[in-house]
């Protein structure tokens, strides 16, 4: 895939970007008009000639200015650029609807450079004079590097077309990634073409520039310095990276009093402290799911949440996969408060409340033998005979099982999860200890409380907040903004003019991950070095560059920082290169260490968790990070926005989850509603069921104590009873046109106390409503249900079931596939193209349904057109629940294009705008498409998607910069739909041609396929008797989507197994 | 100049279906009189307001244009709504015409003599209504306007002829073309006689203009009743072929609700019967105003009651075919379907459409309420409601819960959708309002051969 080595940075740095008016966007004129405030200089200056160079010396990137009197920011003509564009000027100050932003972002370009007569700017072709090696235009190049979240690496390769990355993709070679990605990942590219990111340095919220910030910092690190730095505090996020923990060790050099809070919203911090509790120092731990055949997840998404979930995906997968009757399958148990990823593929799922989970770790703990863990709490019969079973089960898979408790669960928990894997000798195979993967472990909380106490003091004079948005973000109770406002010098570095930036003196817009040079480490340890793939197109500084101010190196690039660091370690010449190319520093996973479970502190901690009561109200409420958009980090990313949150299928929102049974008792349907809600082909526990999902929607107020909440509430079935689940991350303040406003702000609730649950909570319902948007019908899920298990979309069987009947899947089909047809079928003599999907691989977390949307330039329409139902996702994720109303099986089915043999689509378009191809393809060709929409109608799978609106933003070229270019942008009134990623078929096609050769089984990946952390997604030619596509096709296991339709799908899917306990299945 | 007696006539007639004391004269003095008279002033303000809703309609194209299919309530499911509910339901409305025109001719049921010639002008205008949404509905009409059409492109593409959608442009330009040609013909001696009778030289000169030289030779009514008779049969076809055609968008498809084998002519029937529901909708209100009661007689809407009753008894024997149908093919598609209808969120819609369609025309069958024109014209009210909720059922209550239940969805008409439907009315009744001002809306000279005491010779 690599196939082009490459330099050590010559052949990373494109040409500069082509945003020259972009850069302009928020000028200084305008960005005076857009706050409203009046100029400081406000009585009119005379213009000299050397304020004019000034000005122009300091403004970076390309500037339009009309004359020199805007150059000197007269006052006078403020006035005139009011008077001469009232409507634009007004423009600036109003709020734009979602699902208009990209419109009125180009629009903002048209207007920023105020150059604005020219609809169509004269573009120059120039051929390079100097040919750079490597590049053939129209030919990308992949390069190496990795992308962090809470300062966990995740290698991916970067594809370049031009010098503009537009897509991401695993670094096979990665440990963290081996080729796959999250849907996180997928959505970077986007956060780096996002046209709100902050593009200036701010001071006091105005236009300034770096060269201004430098010199302005001298002073106060002098006085700083001689202090021996008591007052100067970094805040930032939890980091990973060598060459910012040997920057920051010589900023503890020169400033010895200083301090270095790390502070992760959603951080590690059950594990952190369950590591502690557990071995008494620092840990990190590991686990190697490839060898577990019993898994045990204590309120863990295992393989959506945390550092290596991508790889724990892959090696769970791997352990699951079965295609004939011989194969073994592992087993997993999930316990959990809220329905997870992880938990839809459970074997055996329970939803516990928090504590009562507690109780059922340690009555597993205790009837293993476990030193220092006796069983407490309270559990009821069915948890208590699932704990009996579960210990059972782990006890005769020892050294091949694994219990693993959650990212956001308490460290006690941790702590006897650790204990049980080390009673059970699963150390050494299925979990691995090792030193600490960040540069610093810290107790995150105790010492971001001590930072607010030093500033509520007076005790900090200056404060540099990095990449982090505490004022939003950092827990209610410290009352962080208000210590904030004490502290003299404030400097805030980030990618986004934010809720924090606003509070400070300073703001540095920041480089985002592939626009500069650092360095960070994987949860094993692994280095890679992050290299970018463009200059920054806003001139973004980053992390290193600002710490490099403080530790007396101002002015190093990010660059000549990481090689210093580098050299230390004797990564210079081609080992430097060997690991820029392949992405990992060859050998630098950090070695395993041993460490014994310390029996006091499981003692305590199994006390501690068999205190552990669910409180007064019977309710528990749940924080968790939300599933896209994370801690609120990428809330202006619309790709995240739009992808439809697991289980919930919600978008653009975040809401109170809440099981039914719990609003039944709590009664907060009222019954008025319910009777016009309730669809009349509902009848018994089905028409209960409707009922109680009609209080989706209701607006509740959930109070903590004193601190109060109002939010819609969500009703999900699979949640555990008494148990509310908030989703961190939403009701941003400032975070750009798409996140701003969107959803609800849960920080405000969140104390240190209660980071990850609250207990005595209180909810009612204030009577008013809230319009949610999801993707599927939520007050229709009984009849949905139903007709999906009628219909047998989703097929399953059990382990044992498929062993004993090897048809058992194909039974359950209604008729042979239909062969007759009016129509003469095609021949297909040539490739055959045809996909598979696993369903016992697929977990639901769409990292899918993100890179087809990076891959395809499938825009984003907003909450209010998706709540219409027409989001424009090409594949999509459908959801069923089976079963109980409180603890169903939940199905995940990924559905892209069937790419029907017989298609209903093409026989029905009038212009022949959807056509068959030779390989089986039904071909889309867009310029053809009058848009009748007959072929959507005539889809039994609807997974056409039709552009009602111009959905696209055609005008902004910063936006279009992230495009792919191999892949046409759609305008208004065309249908569109799924190619199986046509344009890589094409560009195999080509390859195989000029070699002379057939192409080969694997060369064409889709991008789902590509991205597919669970490897259920294979493509390929089922011609190919050898092809990994035919041979899944021939399991017994494969079925097609409402085959008896006769359309004869290429997608097929492979039925879902389960392997319950036999002691546990009831009659 | 005199115009001639056409020579067909001499029809026994048992029932008199022209009022007394009229002889040629009369008729020609009192439906030309409604052309040459002073214009009244409710007909200023009729066309002011039908030209006001028409001016809506105009704003609705233009918004839409601008703005594409999205300000519509469409989405995927429901890609299909109210520009192709309305279609069907104009399209169905112009039948009643084309039948009376034609079929009533060929069958001598000269009774449709007073009604024909509005009734063609209705189909006419109907068709015209009908023929905005087919192109305004696709996603780039700019585009859809010729590319539906096979011309010969350079790059050697022709229209996609397995589409029915590709039928229905043949179907229906052949429908307005036919229809037109019918409509004008039959004209022709009554322009000649407006020629005749014009006062003023523009009249002279338009009505001259269009009714080509008419002199009402012997060789004239010769060669104009072969060609009438021989649009009439040309014409007869077409009103079984439209509306299957137009059935066959949705047969042809796949979606339950939509395939199935009765469509057309349990469409032919809808659509003759929503036909015959607007005729009355129109000649009730005119007869009264301009005084034809003696042209449109009572007898005339009874027949037109009957028809009516007879066409919603077979489309009701749709309904429940296609009700045991759902059950009977032991589909669960179809089942689902059809369970779907009568009890899901549309099941308001599903009941309405039974009570308008099936429940109330069976009122028809007492003679004194066939007869009073009041009830009659209520009975058509709900006849043209009905007929456009069983479009809405057909196209929305299918595709809204089809296969796959994770992509079900729910449809409702924007402002937009409504203002285009009722937009396409008022261009409906400005081109009404246009044609019985300045064209005869009874056929004089077809009126003439129907008066009892008609005599031979000149008038």
């Amino acid at each position: 895939m690599k196939d082009h080595h490459h330099d050590d940075r010559g052949n990373t740095r494109s040409e500069p970007p082509q945003s020259g008016g972009s850069s302009s966007m928020r000028g200084p004129g305008l960005r005076v008009l857009a706050s409203g405030e009046a100029p400081a200089d406000s009585p009119r200056k005379k213009l000299d000639l050397e304020t004019v160079k000034k000005r122009l010396a300091q403004e970076s990137g390309r500037q339009f200015w009309r004359s020199l009197d805007e150059l000197s920011q007269g006052q006078d003509f403020q006035e005139l650029i009011h008077r001469e564009f009232p409507r634009q000027a007004a423009e600036w100050d109003d709020s734009v609807s979602r699902r208009g932003f990209l419109q009125v972002a180009g629009a903002g370009l048209a207007l920023a450079g105020l150059t604005g007569c020219t609809r169509q700017p004269a573009e120059r072709l120039v051929p390079y004079v100097r040919q750079p090696e490597e590049i053939i235009p129209g030919r990308p190049l992949q390069f190496a590097t990795a992308a962090t979240l809470g300062g966990y690496a995740t290698g991916v390769l970067a594809e370049s077309h031009m010098g503009r990355p537009t897509k991401l993709e695993g670094n096979p070679e990665h440990p963290a990634s081996l080729g796959a990605t999250d849907l996180k990942i997928q959505a970077e590219i986007l956060s780096l073409y996002d046209p709100d990111r902050s593009k200036s340095v701010l001071h006091l919220g105005r236009v300034s520039t770096w060269e201004a910030l430098t010199p302005q910092w001298e002073a106060p690190l002098k006085a700083q310095e001689a202090l021996g730095g008591e007052g100067l505090r970094i805040l930032s996020g939890v980091t990973t990276s060598p060459t910012l923990a040997r920057q920051m060790a010589k900023v503890q050099e020169r400033f010895p009093k200083s301090r270095w809070v790390q502070f992760e919203a959603a951080g590690r911090h059950g594990a952190e402290g369950g590591a502690r509790l557990a071995f008494g120092e620092a840990v990190e731990t590991r686990f190697d799911l490839s060898k577990a055949q019993v898994i045990l997840t204590l309120d863990a998404d295992l393989l959506c949440e945390g550092p290596g979930h991508v790889r724990y995906a892959k090696e769970f997968a791997a352990g699951r996969r079965v295609h004939e009757t011989g194969d073994k399958m592992s087993r997993l148990y999930s316990i959990e408060s809220s329905p997870t990823n992880t938990g839809t593929l459970a074997d055996h799922r329970l939803p516990l409340q928090p504590a009562h989970i507690g109780h059922f770790a340690l009555a597993v703990g205790a009837a293993l033998g476990v030193p220092g863990v006796s069983s407490g709490g309270s559990l009821n019969p069915e948890a208590a005979a699932m704990a009996a079973a579960v210990a059972k089960d782990l006890a005769e898979h020892r050294g091949s099982c694994v219990v693993v408790a959650g990212e956001y669960t308490s460290p006690a928990l941790h702590a006897v999860a650790h204990a049980i894997n080390a009673a059970l000798g699963n150390v050494g195979s299925t979990v691995f200890h090792t030193e600490p993967v960040v540069a610093e472990p810290a107790n995150q909380v105790e010492d971001l409380r001590e930072l607010v106490a030093d500033m509520s003091a007076g005790r900090v004079q200056v404060l540099l907040i990095l990449d982090s948005n505490p004022v939003f973000s950092a827990p209610a109770d410290l009352g962080f903004t208000e210590a904030l406002e004490s502290v003299g010098l404030r400097l805030h570095l980030g990618l986004h003019d934010d809720e924090t930036s606003e509070y400070c003196h300073w703001h540095v817009p920041m480089a985002h991950f592939l626009e500069g040079w650092s360095d960070a480490r994987a949860f094993d340890g692994t280095v890679s070095l992050v290299q970018p793939l463009i200059e920054p197109l806003y001139g973004g500084k980053t992390i290193h560059e600002i710490v490099a101010l403080l530790s007396g190196a101002p002015g190093l690039s990010a660059y000549e920082l990481l090689e210093k660091t580098w050299k230390e370690a004797d990564l210079t010449g081609t080992s430097w290169r060997r690991a820029l190319h392949d992405g990992v520093v060859a050998d630098s996973a950090a070695p395993t260490q041993a460490v014994t479970p310390d029996g006091a502190g499981v003692t305590a901690a199994a006390a501690e968790l068999a205190g552990a009561a669910v409180g007064g109200s019977d309710l528990t409420l749940t924080f968790r990070p939300d599933p896209s958009i994370h801690d609120g980090r990428y809330a202006n990313n619309g790709w995240l926005q739009e992808v439809p949150k697991p289980i919930t299928r919600m978008v653009w929102d975040n809401a109170l989850l809440i099981s039914p049974a719990t609003v039944e008792k709590l009664q907060l349907v009222d019954p008025g509603m319910e009777a016009s809600l309730l669809p009349r082909q509902l009848k018994g526990a089905a028409a209960r069921a409707g009922r109680l999902l009609s209080a989706s929607g209701k607006m509740v107020r959930v109070s903590v104590g004193e601190r109060t909440l109002e939010v819609p509430l969500w009703v999900v079935p699979g949640q555990a009873e008494g148990v509310l689940t908030l989703h961190l991350g939403y009701g941003r303040r400032r975070s750009g046109k798409v996140g701003t406003g969107v959803g609800f702000d849960v920080y405000p609730l969140r104390t240190t106390e209660a980071l990850w649950q609250a207990e005595e909570v209180q909810v009612e319902l204030t009577g008013a409503t809230y319009e949610l948007s999801s993707t599927q019908l939520h007050h229709n899920i009984p009849v949905e249900s139903r007709e999906a298990e009628r219909r047998h979309l989703v097929r399953t069987a059990t382990l044992e079931d498929f062993v004993k009947d090897r048809d058992v899947i194909h039974e359950m089909g209604h008729a042979e596939m239909a062969e007759e047809s009016l129509y003469p079928g095609w021949p297909y003599d040539d490739y055959a193209w045809g996909l598979a999907i696993d369903l016992n691989s697929c977990l639901g977390c769409n990292a899918c349904v993100v890179a087809c949307q990076a891959e395809n330039n499938i825009p984003v329409v907003g909450k209010e057109q998706v709540g219409k139902g027409r989001e424009m996702h090409w594949l999509r994720i459908d959801r069923y629940f089976a079963g109980d109303l409180e603890n169903p099986e939940v199905h995940q089915q990924p559905v892209p294009c069937m790419q029907c043999e017989q298609a209903p689509c093409e026989t029905v378009c009038p212009v022949a705008a959807t056509v068959h191809n030779e390989h089986g393809l039904n071909d889309m060709v867009y310029n053809r498409c009058v848009g009748t929409r007959y072929c959507s109608n005539n889809c039994p799978y609807k997974v056409r998607r039709f552009n009602f609106l111009k959905f696209n933003d055609t005008d902004d070229p910063v936006v279009a910069m992230g495009r792919n270019p191999d892949v046409t942008v759609r305008f208004r009134g065309v249908m569109e739909k799924c190619t199986y990623c046509v344009q890589r078929i094409a560009a195999a096609k080509i390859d195989s041609k000029v070699a002379g050769r057939r192409i080969k089984d694997g060369e064409i990946v889709t991008a789902c396929q590509q991205v597919c952390p669970s490897d259920a997604i294979v493509f390929g030619d089922i011609n190919d008797p050898e092809a990994k596509v035919r041979k899944w096709k021939d399991q017994p296991l494969n079925y097609a989507l409402l085959e008896e339709l006769g359309t004869r799908p290429r997608t097929t899917y492979l039925a879902k197994l389960r392997n319950p306990n036999s002691e546990l299945e009831r009659s | 100049m005199a115009t001639t007696e056409p020579t067909q006539g001499g029809n026994s007639l048992s029932v008199p279906v022209v009022g007394p004391g009229h002889d040629n004269v009369t008729v020609t003095d009192q439906i030309s009189g409604v052309v040459f008279g002073k214009t009244p002033l409710w007909w200023f303000v009729a066309l002011a307001i039908s030209a006001g809703v028409l001016m809506m309609m105009l704003y609705a194209i233009v918004f839409l244009l601008f703005t594409g299919t999205g300000v519509w309530g469409l989405n995927i499911p429901v890609a299909w709504g109210f520009a192709i509910i309305n279609f069907v339901w104009w399209i169905g409305i112009g039948h009643a015409g084309t039948l009376i025109s034609a079929i009533l001719l060929l069958l001598n049921q000269n009774w449709r003599t007073s009604i024909n010639r509005f009734a063609e002008a209705m189909t006419l205008f109907a068709v015209a209504c009908a023929g905005i949404f087919p192109i305004l509905h696709t996603g780039r009409p700019w585009l859809a306007v010729y590319w539906l059409l096979p011309y010969p492109n350079t790059m050697g593409l022709w229209p996609q002829f397995r589409s029915p959608l590709i039928w229905d442009v043949f179907a229906v330009s052949t429908y307005l073309t036919i229809s037109l040609l019918f409509w004008y013909v039959g004209l022709i001696p009554d322009l000649a006689t407006m020629r005749d009778r014009a006062k003023t030289y523009a009249g002279q000169k338009i009505y001259g203009l269009f009714s080509l030289g008419w002199r009402g030779s012997a060789k004239h009514w010769h060669n104009y009743e072969s060609l009438y008779l021989l649009l009439a049969g040309i014409s007869t076809p077409l009103v079984l072929s439209v509306h299957t055609v137009v059935s066959f968008d949705f047969s042809v498809g796949q979606l339950p609700g939509w395939h199935a084998t009765i469509f057309p002519p349990y469409f032919v029937a809808g659509a003759i019967y929503a036909g015959f529901a607007m005729v009355l909708l129109l000649a009730i209100p005119l007869r009264k105003i301009f005084h034809l009661e003696d042209f449109i007689t009572i007898k005339h809407l009874e027949n037109m009651g009957i028809v009516t009753l007879a066409t919603g008894m077979m489309v009701a024997y749709g309904y429940m075919v296609e009700l045991f149908m759902a059950f009977y093919s032991g589909n669960q598609y179809e089942e689902f379907m059809m369970l779907n209808r009568i009890t899901g969120p549309y099941q308001m819609q599903w009941w309405s459409l039974l009570l308008c369609n099936a429940l109330a025309p069976q009122v028809l069958w007492v003679k004194r309420i066939r007869t009073s024109p009041a009830a009659l014209f209520v009975v058509a009210i709900i006849v043209s409601i009905g007929m456009w909720l069983e479009r809405f059922i057909i196209v929305v209550t299918s595709l809204h819960r089809d296969f796959l239940p994770s992509s079900w969805g729910m449809y409702a008409g924007t402002k937009w959708d409504w203002a285009l439907y009722i937009g396409t009315m008022g261009l409906f009744l400005t081109l009404f309002f246009l044609f019985i001002r300045f064209v005869p809306m009874i056929s004089i000279f077809e009126m003439r051969t129907i008066v009892p005491d008609s005599r031979k010779g000149e008038v």
